[in-house]
This record gives structure tokens, sequence and C-alpha cells, in this order.
């Protein structure tokens, strides 16, 4: 069985929303659209207070190279555009929309016919993504379009599907699989006509044998795409671990995939390449898995952008009385969020309500150099060594032991027997480090 | 609005810590520790128990008192470190001596450093060694094994066999000679023989080991390094000259090579990080013992050559790097 090479984890996968149909969220009443919900440039609204909108109309257009669009979520009359916290904790511009009705745009196809046949050129198909504000739906959120026009020089030679969802808890991609595997196929060819490749690997790991058992189905009548099961290991969702797990290369420190000739893309992006290229559907709604372990009734629901997560949370059975923190995303990457009324974003993938009793940190002890972080450590970067150099200011050295390869997955806390906070202060490096190497140019 | 926890990610944490690590060493040395209490009895006991309550004062007197902080003796380091100290002397040693040793262990070698994590030699090998050189005599005179004696200091003392085989060997015996003065294979291996206390069964240490690798409290690469190098390196020697050299068996089971190569050499804080770090110093530490157990004055050398490697350590982490991603296709 395939894997990635170097480090890795094994946490408790803790998949609580397994097999659970998605089920479709109720409309918010008001719904709050944040305009920073890419990688990248916050985009610049085309709406202004009143404005009516209908489910699908632009809201904000992309304002730079690296950005994208925002459609209304809901339709309804724009009541403001203001400041709101986020998933950040901070506070960030927003359109907030009072919902009339659920009023699509007439352009956007509503049927549920399939569509395999794609009429759309490359160029046309990359325009639509672009337009449909696309973005990567594992969690980066980097807008897709970018992703689909290699630098110059640069061919691509495979798409790679990530259905790996190796963050423990979440079960949105795997879900979407079991439900939408025609269409995510269909998605898949698209975006090969879009990048020119005549090659599709969907990497899955084998802890979803259901999934890989109806992708295969489902791929064997198309041409050149196969479905590779993949060892349990953790991150294997990250993209250069995934490229070296199915493709067996590695891509060199500060290149993108294309070096090694793939193109990485998540199974939701696909799904909703699919919806945008054949049935005219701007992203405005996602999968999001709400779960936990006091959780009633952990859920896979497909809700709009710009619900108030606490209404997520209601319908799931309500906050836990114990719930002592609450994540946006899996427990390994995700963002601790400050407040059940922060909206959902494109990149929201799941909810994770945290009991006390998982809440807290440990206390802190020294390090006593068991090397465990070195070998959980997914990019074979030495983690004690980064955080001791960040912790006494030492840039010059964290640069030369390569901080900036560190991919955030934080398995290196994970195992860190003496509960250091090793990630925290890697991040705190590569933020100066980085600054510091930008400053060179 | 009811208030939630916020820090960075990662939310979840796999509940490793310094005591489960510790406490697991521990388990892992009891069946060697029981295999000790068979044969040498009374005096074993005493002596573990010993080193483990002076260990685990002296450490909270130093954190309490000198240090001004909190003790944290129930991480089970104080008390891993006093078994494997008295795992390391004979069983029939004076109580004050093993008192010294591990006022010398606990106090010199870990406390001054700044305690657990920041000592750059193994505190229970440094301990040892210095007991080794003050008392010489103590320290080489091994009772010998039988079965639950009540005997303790006046117990009956032979030589080890690494012992035997030194001096015959400088007597100018041969040494199909000497091999038959030594305990059988079956006794090395269940532990019927003289030398320190934990070290001489080396089926309990096996089981140990076994049980380090199945908690994935060690890997693999320091003790099978430190006994691969030794296998090879006695080989050759025997190879070339079976007259003078006794082959990987013998030097494998004998001595405190086993001990030495699965508890004191894998200790986290004095060994290299990286895999590769550890096969380097795992292979030295082998070479080093049986240099020194061949051609040095003494007829043991492991203590010395995990010392003498801890020495290295820091210099192996500097420059044995793991393999880093993306680093093949430079």
């Amino acid at each position: 069985m395939k894997t990635f090479k170097i480090g890795g984890i094994h946490p408790p996968e803790n998949k609580l929303s397994a097999n659970k149909t998605i089920q479709v969220a109720p409309l918010p009443t008001q719904a709050i659209v944040m305009l920073g919900q890419c990688l990248g440039a916050p985009s610049t609204p085309v709406v202004e207070k009143g404005s009516e909108v209908k489910v699908g109309t632009l809201l904000a257009k992309s304002s730079g190279f690296v950005s994208a669009n925002l459609h209304a979520p809901v339709s309804g009359k724009v009541v403001k555009i203001d400041e709101f916290i986020d998933a950040s904790g901070y506070k960030k511009s927003a359109v907030v929309i009072d919902v009339e009705g659920d009023v699509w745009e007439d352009a956007i196809d509503r049927s549920t016919t399939l569509i395999k046949e794609i009429k759309a050129s490359k160029e046309e198909i990359i325009k639509k993504i672009a337009d449909a504000g696309i973005v990567g739906l594992g969690g980066a959120t980097f807008p897709t379009h970018i992703k689909l026009t290699p630098p110059p020089g640069k061919t691509a030679e495979v798409l790679i599907i990530n259905g790996v969802e190796c963050e423990p808890y979440l079960t949105s991609d795997h879900q979407l699989m079991m439900e939408k595997g025609e269409e995510i196929v269909v998605g898949i060819t698209i975006l090969m006509k879009a990048i020119g490749v005549n090659r599709a690997i969907i990497g899955i790991e084998n802890n979803k044998p259901d999934a890989i058992a109806h992708l295969r189905k489902i791929v064997a009548q198309y041409s050149g795409i196969e479905v590779c099961p993949l060892k349990v290991q953790y991150p294997q969702g990250g993209e250069k671990q995934l490229i070296d797990a199915i493709i067996n290369r590695q891509v060199p420190s500060g290149t993108l995939p294309v070096e090694v000739g793939a193109v990485v893309q998540n199974i939701g992006t696909a799904f909703a390449v699919y919806e945008a290229v054949q049935k005219n559907k701007p992203l405005f709604e996602r999968i999001i898995t709400i779960t936990g372990k006091s959780v009633k009734t952990p859920c896979n629901l497909l809700a709009r952008i710009g619900t108030p997560f606490s209404q997520l949370i209601d319908f799931c059975g309500g906050l836990p009385n114990d719930t002592a923190k609450i994540v946006g995303g899996g427990p390994m990457m995700g963002k601790a969020l400050v407040s059940v009324d922060v909206p959902m974003t494109k990149g929201s993938s799941g909810l994770l309500m945290i009991p006390e009793a998982e809440a807290q940190r440990q206390t802190i002890r020294n390090c006593i150099r068991c090397g465990k972080c070195v070998s959980a450590c997914a990019m074979g970067i030495e983690p004690f060594l980064l955080m001791a150099t960040s912790e006494r200011a030492m840039w010059e050295e964290a640069e030369s032991a390569h901080i900036m390869d560190c991919i955030e997955c934080g398995s290196c806390m994970f195992v860190c027997p003496s509960n250091r906070p090793l990630l925290d202060y890697i991040r705190l490096g590569k933020a100066k480090v980085g600054a510091i190497i930008r400053s060179r140019k | 609005m009811s208030k939630f926890i916020v820090s960075p990610s990662p939310h979840i944490h796999s509940g490793n810590s310094v005591q489960k690590s510790m406490y697991g060493v521990i388990v892992a040395l009891l069946p060697a520790l029981a295999v000790s209490l068979v044969f040498f009895g009374l005096g074993a006991l005493i002596i573990t128990l010993t080193a483990i309550l002076s260990c685990v004062i002296f450490e909270y007197v130093i954190q309490k008192y000198l240090l001004k902080g909190e003790p944290t003796i129930l991480d089970g380091s104080a008390i891993l470190t006093g078994l494997l100290l008295a795992f390391n002397v004979p069983s029939n040693l004076p109580i004050w001596m093993m008192v010294v040793g591990a006022a010398v262990a606990i106090g010199i070698a870990k406390m001054t450093f700044g305690g657990l994590g920041n000592n750059p030699f193994n505190p229970a090998l440094a301990g040892r060694v210095f007991m080794l050189i003050s008392f010489p005599v103590h320290m080489t005179s091994w009772p010998k094994p039988e079965i639950l004696p009540l005997t303790y200091i006046d117990a009956v003392t032979g030589a080890t066999p690494l012992g035997i085989m030194k001096e015959g060997l400088a007597k100018g015996d041969s040494l199909t000679n000497i091999m038959t003065q030594i305990p059988s294979f079956t006794d090395m291996l269940i532990g019927k023989m003289g030398g320190s206390l934990g070290e001489i069964s080396a089926i309990a240490l096996l089981i140990g080991f076994v049980y380090l690798l199945w908690k994935k409290i060690i890997t693999w690469h320091i003790p099978v390094s430190v006994i691969g190098a030794v296998a090879i390196f006695t080989a050759i020697l025997h190879g070339a000259n079976p007259q003078a050299y006794a082959g990987p068996v013998f030097h494998i089971f004998t001595g405190g090579l086993l001990l030495g190569a699965i508890f004191m050499a894998t200790d986290y804080v004095t060994s290299p990080m990286s895999k590769t770090g550890m096969l380097i110093y795992g292979t030295m530490i082998g070479v080093i013992t049986i240099l020194i157990r061949v051609f040095g004055a003494y007829p043991e050398g492991v203590s010395f050559a995990i010392l003498i490697m801890n020495a290295f350590t820091p210099l192996i982490n500097k420059y044995i790097k793991p393999k880093r991603y993306g680093e093949i296709l430079k």
C-alpha cells in the first residue's frame, strides 16, 4: 500500500459522522459573507447597501492575481458592508445580506441531471472556474484557476485528486465521494482538459474502502482516471505528501508541485468545478462536517457560505454543555474560533466541538531529546531545533535549518511527550524568517 | 456569549508523556529485576531499593531546596536512574557506596546541568563509572548466582565470564581452555552467571526490548546497531585468530552489552535524534566496547563506550541531519 516516505503519525480517526447522509442546512435569516475568503487579496465589493441580490449574484470581484470572486449565497437585500469578527478572531470586512426567499439566478441549472459532455474549451473552463470564484476546498483556499495555469515553461503531466481527508473527525469529502461520485469524476475530466493532461489519479486512504470501491466503479467508464488506495497516515492530505505517496516524486523546497509534473486538486474542488462548468453554479455553498465527541448528532451538511456557525450547531443538536473549544476545520490544522457567531466561508470543511477534558494543553516540560518530533516530521526537518532557534531569535540558524519548509501539520506537537509548543514557535520563526527573506529581494 | 479556549493548532495530543515513557522503561526492566532477585536474592533487593530511594530523595532535595523549584520526582526519571544504577553494580555492594553513587548520578550528572533533558551524559552510567574508579575492588567482586540467597555483603564471590577470559588470556591460556571455565550458553541466556545486578539474563533483557519496541518507546536503531557492530567486529577478530579472540555469541551474551545496548544507550536525552545519527552512535558504541574488552585494561567496556559516545551526541545531532523532503531531487 502506498504512502508518503518521510515522517507521519496516526492520530485517532474519530470519524463520528462517517456515512451520515448529507443534509441540507436551513437557510440563515442573515448571511454574513466575509470579503476575504481565499488565500490572497480580499475581494472588492460590487454591491452596496440596499442592493437586491439573488442566489449566485456576484457580490465582490477578485482584486488581484491571487484573489477570487464572491457570490451571494442567499437572495435578499444587502443591509450593510461592515466589519465582522471572522474565524481568525480579527474584524474583517463582510457583506451582510438579509435573507428574503430563495431566488436563484436564472443562469444556474438547478436540475440534478448528470451532464457528462464537456462543451467548454480549455480557456472557457478556466474562465468559468475563475468567474465562479472556486478556491481549493481542502482548506488552503488557494484560487483554483491560478493552479490550472502552470507558470511558463512548466508542463503538468498528471492531475492528482485529493480524497485523503486525513484530518481526524472530518468526513465531508468522504460523504461527497459517496453521494456525488459521478459529478466528481466529470469534474475531474473537466480539470484534466483545463490542465491538458490525460492522466488523473484519485488518492483515497484505505480507511474509506466504500469510497475507493465506489469511485473505482465509476472511473472504469472513463479513460485515464484511476483510484489509488493509500495507507492511512497523517498528513497525507498535504499536497507535497500526497504527490510523494502517489507518484513517488518529491517537490523541491520552495517550488510548486508542477515542478514534478503534478497538479493537485481536492475532491470538493472537483465537485465545485463540475457545478460551475456544467451547471453555471458559482461557489456559494459547500459540505461541512459538524462534529465532536459530545455533539448530539454529528452531521455532514450542505450549507450556504455566510451562515453563522451557531445555526449549523443548533441543527446538529445544539452546542454541547461541555464544549470548551470550537475548531473551524480539523483538530490538527483547524483554527480555534472565538465565538459561534463566526460565519461559514469557502474554506470551512468542518466544525469541531472539543470537550473540556481535551481542550487544555498540558504542562510544558523540558525537552528530553527523544527525537519523536524528528521522526514525526513529514518534511524531514527538526522541530525541536526550529523551536530552540525561534525561542532565541536566531533567525539565520532557523532559516538554514529549513524553517520555511514547515507545512504546519502539527505532527511534532501531537507526539511531543513534554507538551512543548513546537509549532507555536515555528510559526513565529516562519513569520520572522519569511519577512527577512522578503526584505532581501 | 460563552468564552472558549483559543489556541493555535494542533488541538489534539497523542497523550504521550515523559512519565509514560519513563514508567514504560521501568516496566521493561522488571523481568531482568525478577531474575536478579532470584539469583542474587536479598542483596539485589537491598541494593535496588537503596539506589531508587537515594536517587529520588537526592532529586527531590536538590530541586526543592537548592534550585527552589517544583520537584518533578513523579516523572519517573529519578526512579529509572536509580533502577539502572542498581542494575550496573554487584549486588553485594555496601549501602553507603550505593548512596554515594546515587549522589553522583543525580547530583552531578543530572541536576548540575539543569535536570532531565539537559544532562550530556547518562546519569546512571556516570554514577557507575564514578563508583568503578573510586571503589574498584567492591565494584569488581561479583557474588555467585544461587537460588534466592539471603546473604548480602558476605556472599561468595566469583568472576564474570569476561573477567575469566581477560585473566586467562593474560596468563597465556588458550581460548579453548578458558571457555571450559565459563558458564554454558543456556546459563548465559537465563542469567545464571556472575555479573552486575541487572545485566545477567539475556532472555529477560530481550523481553524488555520487545516490550519497548511494542510500546514504541524506543526504535530498533540503537540496540541493533550496537549488537550488530559487536557481532561483526568480534566475528572478524574470531575469524582471524580463534585462539586469541572469542566469537560474537560470547561477547553479546556476557557482561553489560545487552543491558547497555537496550536500556542505557537508548536513553533519550543522551542519544542522537535522527535515525542515521542513531545508527552511527550505536555502531561506534559497539566498536569501542570491543576495543576496550579486547585491547583495553578493563574486561568490560560498555559503560565507557556509551559515555564516550554520549559526548559525541551533540556533534552527531549537528552534522547528521534527517533526510529532508524534496532533498533527493536537488
